[in-house]
């Protein structure tokens, strides 16, 4: 846990909040009245089993999934559901699972590509890339570069991201998310198939970003360390229940948490 | 050895972000444009070999230009936004008859909607033209934002089979001429008219030189990379804030009005009469074979491609006649049809980004060249 910013988040003000959220896919209850909220500046794990409704959770903040039912605020509007193009434009972020770049592209345009809400200029501006169109292209362009100074990938601008091992394709993917400047950031297993050096890496970065841009970031983990390491607050979930929320310590010690991770004797 | 970027250092995002950021590549752009529009001219006014009498340009440098302006249509919509289409044809037709009813007066006599348009200059009747072409792009690209890959070229299919029926069912858009065939009107571009071999190859040469450098500003700027992230994937370009509905028809528009603009020289200058013939699923399928052979997803590959599709029959048919085996016109027809097709498999299974890549690939040996690494 981190000591110092604790107490104040702890009085922070919320910055996106879901409220009794259910989705089912058919017969699955993938989540199923879930409330929890995500406090400005503060780094927000969400853990569970396999199949607990993490990702699912994930899909609905950023408006992939919509909920059947249950409300989600969001910088204090709050609607049924969010729509992709809304959570993009209202400054949530995210990394994938899977790592989804695009792959035909090279490093520095996959970043540039987070910049795409931030470019205003329309198709004929573009089409003569003269004055305003060249200028705003190198003003991102010198945002995208502090970006990939911040995350030390300086060597494979000019790599097709499908060249790039793993590690670093996590990377570019967090990088991707960042040039959009979100508010919230959202990564899907950030650490996922990494080794130890790569996972202190990430966590480095994860920490960086929540410090130095102010990004509030909610993150799915399952390696505990790092959770428990990074995170302000935990919440729990599992069979798409929330099983136990708060500070890594008190969910450590929760008897739910245990029983969900180590099962328990029926 | 001669191919290097060192001590090329660039001082600006500007610099750095150009077409050719390598000295040596920008040489050799220019060289090639020097030679296109002065060098040409000029050897075919000299009857230097092989640019003398008309075949030359008649036969080969038209024809290339014109199709790769329809391969870099089609390009931008297959190769970046990644939008399978078969109705590379139609919208070429579009553009032509569209143009065509603008350069010589559009009336539609209706009672319910009356509209006379008096016979407009050639440029305004072309862009025009490629604009119709453009609205219907729009309109057979809307399936695109719910069916994907092998579906939606049907839907485009559709598109080609649909206005090959149009052009020759419906009388009035070829001015209602008994053979159903229309000859272009007088090249008339602000007085000077375009007329001889040389002159048409020039207008083209124009064209294509404007249109390659718009799509290529397109196709590295912000619209180019939502493109490719479309293409690449859908789910997480979206998740970005990029609208797929946006992307998909901004490359059907842009993609079609290319390909109405490569219809309508196609048209008035290469053929100067025509029937719908010209533009029917052969057409498509040619302009799909040059994009995927040339490379898809580069402005480059849609030239190399149209070099390849097109001089690979004449090699097929001159090579064999120097050596003293003539070969028959059916054959070389048989073999070009075997060629290309083994050749595209090829291409699928070893270089799927086509001959561009392989360019690129050589580019980067011979950075390197003598060494090896």
């Amino acid at each position: 846990m981190r000591s110092p910013s604790g107490p104040e988040i702890a009085a922070g003000e919320v910055l996106l909040s879901v409220e009794d959220v259910s989705l089912a896919f058919g017969g699955v209850k993938a989540v199923s009245g879930i409330s929890f909220d995500i406090r400005k500046g503060e780094i927000r794990a969400i853990i569970g089993p396999n199949g607990a409704g993490k990702t699912s959770m994930l899909n609905i903040i950023n408006g992939f999934y919509h909920p059947q039912q249950g409300r989600i605020t969001f910088k204090g509007e709050t609607r049924s559901k969010m729509r992709p193009h809304d959570a993009a434009r209202g400054g949530i972020a995210r990394t994938f699972q899977n790592v989804a770049l695009f792959r035909g592209m090279t490093a520095l345009d996959n970043i540039m590509a987070g910049r795409t809400l931030k470019m205003k200029r329309n198709l004929f501006w573009q089409v003569l890339r003269v004055g305003p169109a060249l200028a705003e292209e190198v003003e991102n362009r010198h945002k995208v570069e502090e970006i990939i100074d911040f995350l030390k990938i300086q060597d494979i601008r000019r790599v097709p991201v499908a060249r790039l091992p793993y590690g670093l394709q996590k990377r570019v993917e967090l990088g991707r998310a960042l040039a959009m400047e979100p508010e919230l950031l959202l990564l899907d297993e950030p650490m996922a198939g990494m080794n130890l050096e790569e996972k202190e890496d990430m966590s480095r970065f994860v920490l960086d970003v929540n410090d130095h841009f102010g990004t509030t970031v909610a993150l799915i983990e399952h390696d505990m360390g790092v959770v428990m390491d990074l995170s302000d607050r935990v919440v729990v979930l599992d069979h798409g229940i929330k099983i136990a929320d708060g500070t890594p310590d008190e969910v450590k010690t929760n008897q739910a948490v245990i029983d969900a991770y180590l099962g328990v004797a029926h | 050895m001669f191919y290097r970027e060192t001590g090329q250092f660039k001082t600006s995002y500007a610099a750095d972000m150009a077409i050719f950021p390598i000295r040596q590549d920008r040489i050799a752009l220019w060289a090639v444009l020097a030679f296109a529009f002065i060098g040409v001219p000029l050897l075919a006014s000299f009857q230097v070999w092989p640019f003398g009498g008309e075949y030359m340009l008649r036969a080969i440098l038209i024809p290339f230009l014109i199709l790769s302006l329809a391969a870099i249509g089609l390009n931008i919509l297959t190769g970046y936004c990644g939008q399978l289409s078969l109705g590379s044809g139609a919208f070429m037709a579009i553009g032509a008859y569209s143009a065509y009813k603008f350069s010589t007066g559009v009336h539609i006599p209706l009672e319910i909607f009356s509209i006379s348009i008096p016979p407009l200059p050639m440029l305004p009747s072309i862009l025009l033209g490629a604009l119709m072409s453009c609205l219907v792009g729009i309109l057979f690209g809307i399936p695109s934002l719910r069916i994907k890959g092998l579906y939606l070229a049907v839907a485009t299919l559709a598109a080609q089979f649909f206005f090959d029926w149009v052009f020759s069912r419906v009388k009035w858009f070829t001015n209602y001429t008994p053979s159903g065939s229309v000859a272009a009107p007088e090249l008339n571009f602000f007085g000077f008219v375009v007329n001889s071999p040389v002159e048409r190859y020039l207008l083209c040469l124009v064209f294509v030189t404007l249109f390659a450098l718009m799509a290529k500003n397109l196709v590295r700027g912000s619209i180019g990379r939502q493109w490719m992230a479309i293409r690449d994937m859908d789910i997480a370009a979206e998740l970005m804030g990029i609208r797929p509905l946006y992307a998909k028809l901004t490359a059907f528009a842009v993609s079609s009005f290319v390909m109405g603009v490569a219809g309508a020289l196609w048209a008035f200058v290469y053929l100067g009469a025509w029937e719908p013939l010209a533009f029917n699923i052969d057409r498509s399928f040619q302009i799909l074979f040059m994009v995927i052979i040339g490379g898809l997803g580069s402005i480059l590959g849609s030239f190399l491609g149209a070099a390849f599709i097109l001089i690979l029959p004449i090699l097929l048919d001159q090579v064999p006649q120097a050596l003293g085996v003539p070969l028959t016109v059916e054959t070389v027809s048989h073999l070009v049809f075997i060629v290309t097709g083994a050749l595209i498999c090829w291409l699928l299974i070893v270089e799927p980004h086509g001959f561009a890549r392989l360019w690129s690939t050589a580019k980067e040996k011979l950075r390197l060249w003598p060494y090896p690494y």
